[in-house]
């Protein structure tokens, strides 16, 4: 197990690299002169000039990537040209809101997809199965920025009951923290709830059909029993698995949903920068989200092998 | 010789009675019958745009601006006075367009290099992984943002950013279903006798990892769609005066108390068609699944 | 049953809500501030935080004359290039340092040597500061500067620490220390922005809030979705139409002011390649365009009435305007006239580049829908700001949708813009007459040689047409009821001496 994990970070590590080197080129590559951005209305040529110098803007982008390396192996990830902060503060300052989203997003995934799933396996071909599965798949298509948008219209103007937006620190005040997020967290939510009950549905239907299944129905068991005792607990090798690659891409933010909730995480951060051309700052978010990703998936690998017996051998 | 050609024969021969299978899985699945309604209605409507009895989608009107549905127009009119549904209609070009267009980029690039990966393995599947990788580690949205951004705000641009987005899945998709297909007997055999890659991957390659693809296709289109209407969402994608839901919805967002139909329309627009290909990719996806549930 | 239950719910957490909200007065911005150092910042919107956070040497009334702030009065030399300034005595900035001549000058000092400097032009007429004595303060100039007591007004005028920046340098933005009515209390980006109470502020009897509250929320929906849902005691920048609905809402009130600023159409003439076209060259088809627009029916179609229709740098409010040229009337005959005359009888096609902002885009399809009328075809090619601004700078453009936030002094407004080497001059354009008005405006501290100035300058450029001006935005605030006392000023900023808060 040992040199399975060790095997698969050392292969992440090439993947990371090249990551770093992608969002560089790119960002590098987009129109627009983050000095010019950066000054504004103001816009004295040799200002121009010496800010130019100083954020290496001048160099060849090779020379300016490796001087990133060099200071991003010192832990330094650079500055955000818009607001002086360092990036890595930054990265601090946004990681518990983004953390805190994805976890309650998944609490609402996991509430209303994991029992839909069991639900429509077990009622398999019935109205109930097909309008579960409707349902589901409803949360899936409906787009994220629209449903947002609609709630905080009826939750928050229309009936008061939760904040319109915002984000409140959970350390401060966690019951208000709590309220500010449930509905960005209901909206992403939703949408993932719909894979989660795919998956359910198509890994319950593979245990209920096995021996020991309809042994234990032989044997007079409870119908309940059978099903959340015996079925679900084998059918959550998968579940985890994909739990596990869904909090991943969380990780990495919501880009539309923070953006409409005004929620100050890593989506609407890394989006802000790309329009302000804020090159240090896309470039350390990407990176954290993006090693945060490949850790999830060598986490889910691992879950899948120490969950599921027949693949410790392999 | 024999070896190598005898199991395309029974591929062949049993092409029919998987084809009436298939058939029959789907009409027995309403909901795959209920997405494919969706999709057609949608498709026959946007080929319909130009001959339908609906009014020009970019006439002003200066007299008539966010007015409620009425006779003269069913859903409305927009921010500078013009009609809603003919917008709609129009709009929904520009949806499926960007949804199949972007998949097909995706699928057009993505494939061949998931089957070279697969089919050749070492170092070409080495450096083809690593890279797939690390476009899947940046998150799908930013890096369309990114791309869309790079390319300048347009509708072509936006397909282009999504299509390129939506590419590592289906190398890796490709790549797997390869790797599975190459250790088949058949297949081992037909290049022990020295079938050339170019004729093993057409004849033994292509046909198997199909239905996959087009499962995984249909439901990219779904997501392809949602991701045009969020790049129009955010000024990146169809620009003005053209119409397309996401950019409707742009606006909307801005009138959703004085003008709440310039948001449902579009909004239900988006939803319906999305569900239609995931339904419809759903059904798919069961009616080719080889394991009978 | 669900119900009943959620609302239960919804109530008691409610409550615990509402206990914790004291004497904090939170304000939705429209954007996130950039660095919060005066000396390194460039965003309107960072500006509406100085004003609670930085005292300047001199303020503005909301007739826009300078007012007394850090410095209680000044005296210009007969030949206008020495002005002399009294300081406010017990003054202290936040740290405790207290302000004087010395801090003036090491303030002045840094804003035009500290390399990062974004204000360097703003004070380039200064060419020496000498410290007559503790509260005493004398600038001498390189020329006569008309435009110094309105530089003083604003970032350029702003007083920071000397002890803070020069312990902290270029990164003082992260922990500014001034001397205004509150101090730095907190940021997180994209989030909030918290100032407290400064007990020590010279005038703080008019302060009446014990802590302000910043919060960056970009859609204007769903930022008065929070004024409505009680989360914001008010905001600015108000879409124009959403006014009648608030003006319909019992619990919250309107304030506005014309702004100093405008929008228009910027025509590239002679920068570079890009001005090698008809429009670029020929005067009379920008004429012809600025006839085919109704700036009335832009007006009420995309702002409701909002705004104020204009055609110079200066709104038609302001004693700057020149009234010889009041804003014309729509002429489509007239338009079509002038294209013919310049050979384009069957039309002209253009391409002009706006920002993808939803209002700009629905204000520059409705020109595009007037313009057609009159036979120019406007293309309309949407960028990115960023990408806009690069292109416009690099004359890699025909003609440019864009505005300007504007200046209390006129030369703010139309110097950098108009007179060739201009910092701002992206049309590039060039005529030696305006050139020697516009310095002339610069230079005279008399009103009325300014306005001549001004006037004769008008007369050049409402024939050339550098820039087609559209409008000028109103800046609109939208305040809860429990908000008093606020007085709106024609630069955006948000004032809160006087502002009192009841709950």
């Amino acid at each position: 197990m040992l040199a399975f994990i060790g095997r698969r970070i050392l292969i992440a590590i090439p993947t990371i690299i090249l990551i770093s080197i992608f969002v560089f080129t790119l960002q590098h590559l987009l129109p627009g002169d983050p000095i010019l951005v950066l000054a504004g209305e103001e816009r004295d040529p040799e200002v121009l000039e010496f800010l130019r110098e100083k954020y290496r803007l001048n160099d060849p982008i090779p020379i300016q990537y490796l001087a990133w390396v060099g200071s991003a192996l010192q832990g330094d990830l650079g500055i955000s040209l818009r607001t002086n902060q360092p990036v890595l503060e930054l990265i601090g300052e946004k990681l518990p809101v983004t953390l805190q989203l994805a976890v309650m997003a998944l609490v609402f995934a996991l509430v209303i997809g994991v029992p839909a799933g069991v639900l429509s396996a077990y009622k398999k071909g019935t109205w109930i199965d097909w309008v579960a599965n409707v349902v589901a798949l409803s949360g899936l298509s409906v787009p994220n920025f629209w449903l947002g948008i609609m709630m905080i219209l009826l939750v928050s103007v229309k009936l008061g009951w939760l904040p319109a937006s915002g984000y409140q620190p959970f350390s401060e005040d966690p019951l208000q923290s709590i309220r500010t997020m449930l509905m960005p967290a209901f909206v992403l939510g939703t949408a993932l709830a719909a894979t989660l009950m795919r998956h359910t549905r198509s890994a319950m239907l593979s245990v209920l059909q096995s021996d020991y299944i309809r042994t234990a129905r032989a044997k007079g068991l409870a119908e309940r029993v059978v099903l959340v005792k015996h079925a679900l607990r084998n059918a959550l090798v998968p579940i985890v698995t994909v739990t596990t690659l869904i909090f991943g891409e969380l990780l990495a933010g919501a880009v539309l949903t923070e953006q409409i909730f005004t929620i100050p995480g890593f989506g609407k951060l890394v989006v802000d920068a790309v329009f302000n051309r804020d090159y240090a700052v896309v470039q350390g978010i990407v990176l954290c989200t993006g090693v945060a990703f490949i850790f999830m998936n060598i986490l889910a690998d691992v879950a899948y092998r120490v969950l599921n017996p027949r693949m410790r051998d392999k | 010789m024999t070896a190598a050609t005898e199991p395309a024969e029974t591929a062949t021969a049993t092409l029919p009675r998987k084809q009436s299978r298939f058939l029959r899985k789907m009409r027995a699945s309403p909901a795959a019958l209920l997405g494919g309604a969706i999709v057609l209605f949608f498709v026959v409507v946007a080929l319909l745009a130009p001959i339908l009895p609906i009014v020009d989608p970019v006439a002003t009107d200066w007299m008539a601006v966010r007015q409620a549905p009425s006779a003269a127009h069913p859903f409305g009119t927009d921010e500078i006075g013009r009609d809603v549904l003919s917008r709609m209609v129009w709009g929904a070009r520009a949806s499926l367009l960007a949804g199949v267009i972007s998949v097909a980029i995706a699928v057009c690039l993505g494939v061949p290099l998931g089957v070279m990966a697969g089919y050749f393995g070492g170092w070409t599947d080495a450096v083809i992984s690593r890279v797939t990788e690390a476009l899947l580690a940046a998150p799908f949205l930013i890096l369309a943002i990114a791309l869309a951004a790079f390319l300048g705000p347009s509708l072509t641009n936006a397909m282009i950013a999504i299509g390129l987005s939506a590419m590592p899945i289906f190398i890796r998709l490709a790549r797997g279903q390869t790797m599975m297909v190459m250790t088949e007997d058949y297949v081992e055999s037909a290049r022990a006798v020295g079938l050339k890659p170019f004729a093993l991957v057409s004849r033994y390659v292509v046909p198997n990892i199909f239905p996959p693809i087009l499962v995984q296709a249909t439901l990219t289109i779904a997501t392809a769609i949602i991701a045009e209407a969020s790049l129009s969402f955010l000024g990146l994608g169809q620009q003005p005066p053209a119409p397309s839901w996401g950019s409707m919805l742009n606006v909307a967002k801005n009138f959703l108390e004085q003008a709440p139909w310039m948001a449902l329309y579009p909004g239900a627009g988006i939803f319906l068609v999305v569900l239609g290909f995931n339904l419809f990719g759903d059904g798919l996806r069961d009616a080719l699944d080889p394991r009978d549930h | 049953m669900v119900t009943p239950k959620l609302t239960a719910f919804a109530l008691a957490f409610g409550l615990a809500a509402t206990a914790l909200h004291a004497q904090d007065l939170r304000i939705g911005l429209q954007e996130d501030p950039d660095v919060l150092d005066p000396d390194q910042s460039r965003t309107f919107v960072g500006r509406i935080v100085y004003a609670s956070l930085c005292d300047k040497l001199v303020d503005i009334t909301p007739d826009l004359e300078i007012i007394p702030q850090l410095a209680t009065g000044w005296e210009w030399s007969d030949d206008g290039l020495q002005l002399t300034m009294t300081l406010r005595e017990g003054a202290v900035f936040h740290d405790g340092t207290p302000f004087n001549a010395e801090a003036v000058a090491a303030n002045i000092d840094r804003s035009q040597n500290l390399p990062e400097s974004r204000r360097k032009s703003e004070l380039s007429s200064i060419t020496g500061v000498e410290v007559v004595d503790d509260m005493t303060i004398r600038f001498t100039l390189g020329a006569p500067d008309a435009t110094l007591l309105a530089q003083f007004a604003d970032r350029a005028g702003m007083m920071l620490s000397p002890t803070a920046f020069e312990a902290a340098g270029t990164d003082l933005g992260l922990n500014p220390v001034c001397s205004g009515p509150f101090s730095f209390g907190e940021r997180i980006q994209q989030d909030r922005i918290v100032l407290n109470r400064f007990a020590d502020y010279w005038n703080a009897d008019a302060i009446n809030v014990d802590s302000v509250t910043f919060l960056p929320i970009p859609d204007t929906t769903v930022r008065l979705a929070n004024l409505r849902a009680g989360d914001l005691d008010m905001l600015e920048r108000l879409a124009a139409t959403d006014v009648a609905s608030v003006n319909n809402d019992e619990d919250l009130q309107l304030e506005q002011a014309v702004s100093l600023g405008y929008q228009g159409i910027t025509i590239n003439v002679n920068n570079g390649a890009g001005a090698d076209n008809p429009l670029g060259q020929d005067a009379r088809i920008r004429q012809a365009l600025s006839l085919a627009i109704d700036r009335n029916v832009i007006n009420q179609v995309v702002f409701e009435g909002a705004f104020a229709p204009g055609n110079q740098p200066f709104p038609p409010t302001s004693p700057w305007y020149n009234d010889a040229y009041p804003v014309p009337e729509r002429d489509v005959e007239a338009a079509r006239a002038l294209l013919a005359e310049a050979g384009f009888a069957d039309g002209i096609d253009i391409t002009i580049q706006v920002t993808n902002n939803p209002v700009q885009l629905q204000m520059m399809q409705v020109v595009q829908s007037m313009a057609s009328e009159a036979g120019i075809n406007l293309e309309l090619q949407a960028k990115e700001f960023a990408t806009l601004l690069a292109d416009q700078s690099a004359g890699d453009y025909t003609a440019s949708q864009i505005g300007w936030s504007g200046r209390v002094d006129p030369d703010g407004n139309i110097h950098q813009f108009m007179t060739t080497d201009g910092g701002i001059n992206d049309s590039d354009y060039s005529n030696p007459e305006v050139d020697r008005l516009l310095n002339e405006a610069r230079t005279s501290t008399d009103m009325a040689v300014r306005q001549a100035s001004y006037n004769a300058a008008r007369d050049i450029l409402i024939q050339d047409l550098p820039i087609v001006y559209l409008y000028h935005p109103t800046w609109i605030w939208a305040l809860s009821n429990s908000v008093e006392g606020f007085t709106p000023y024609p630069d955006g900023m948000i004032r809160l001496e006087g502002v009192t808060l009841s709950e």
